[in-house]
């Protein structure tokens, strides 16, 4: 039984990564910097809550996951069109006033 | 609960791979130059991570009888649908809003694009 070894470290290097790029997030000199950083947490986050999932042998983390994944969509779309139009829904002047 | 020691290996294989990838994506994120390479470190390499840890996940939980598998196939999916998509989004929004390039970069095809258009 190496599994429950192997997930620890695994989950140690995770955290590593998630610290890392929490540095490029505070750090990073441009506002889509920051976008990518955060979107790489949420998906490090992802793996780090599926991992916990084999060591709790339990099947209800991996709706979690799925949940998290879908979020972290939803906000680098949000993020993506609120640098490019200044807004997230349509429909306001300022999406009228910059196509593209 | 016991698991045979093939799938106890092959489980420790795929986590051990699914890592490797995370930490390549968060280097790169951490040393690339610009923008848009670190984005194409981590929009690659994580994704890629995710699916190990994921399919480590699926022959383990499938294996012991507590999960039909179809959740995690559908995290997969939406992972390989969603991440090309998020990172030309953000990409795109770069450009527009005007984040320059690294200086070494040696090509520019979007910006050949909108001169192009424009006249």
């Amino acid at each position: 039984m190496i599994t429950p070894f192997v997930s620890a470290i695994v989950l140690v290097g995770i955290t590593l990564s998630i610290l890392l790029s929490a540095y490029r997030a505070l750090r990073g000199p441009t506002i889509p910097d920051r976008v990518v950083a955060l979107d790489n947490i949420a998906i490090n986050l992802v793996a780090a809550i599926i991992v916990v999932s084999i060591r709790a042998q339990s099947a209800i983390y991996i709706d979690v996951a799925l949940v998290l994944a879908i979020l972290s969509f939803l906000g680098t779309v949000a993020a993506a069109k609120y640098l490019l139009r200044g807004t997230v829904i349509d429909g306001s002047p300022l999406h009228t006033r910059r196509p593209g | 609960m016991e698991v045979p020691y093939i799938l106890d290996v092959l489980v420790s294989v795929l986590l051990l791979i699914g890592l490797f990838f995370l930490l390549t994506g968060t280097f790169g994120l951490l040393r690339l130059k610009d923008v848009y390479t670190r984005m194409h470190a981590t929009s690659k390499s994580t994704t890629f991570g995710v699916v190990g840890v994921v399919l480590a996940s699926l022959l383990y939980l499938r294996y012991l009888g507590l999960s039909s598998g179809l959740k995690e196939f559908l995290i997969v999916i939406f992972l390989f649908l969603t991440a090309p998509v998020g990172a030309h989004m953000i990409a795109r929004a770069a450009y527009r809003v005007g984040v320059s390039l690294w200086q070494g970069g040696v090509v520019d095809d979007f910006k050949k694009w909108l001169e192009a258009n424009q006249s």
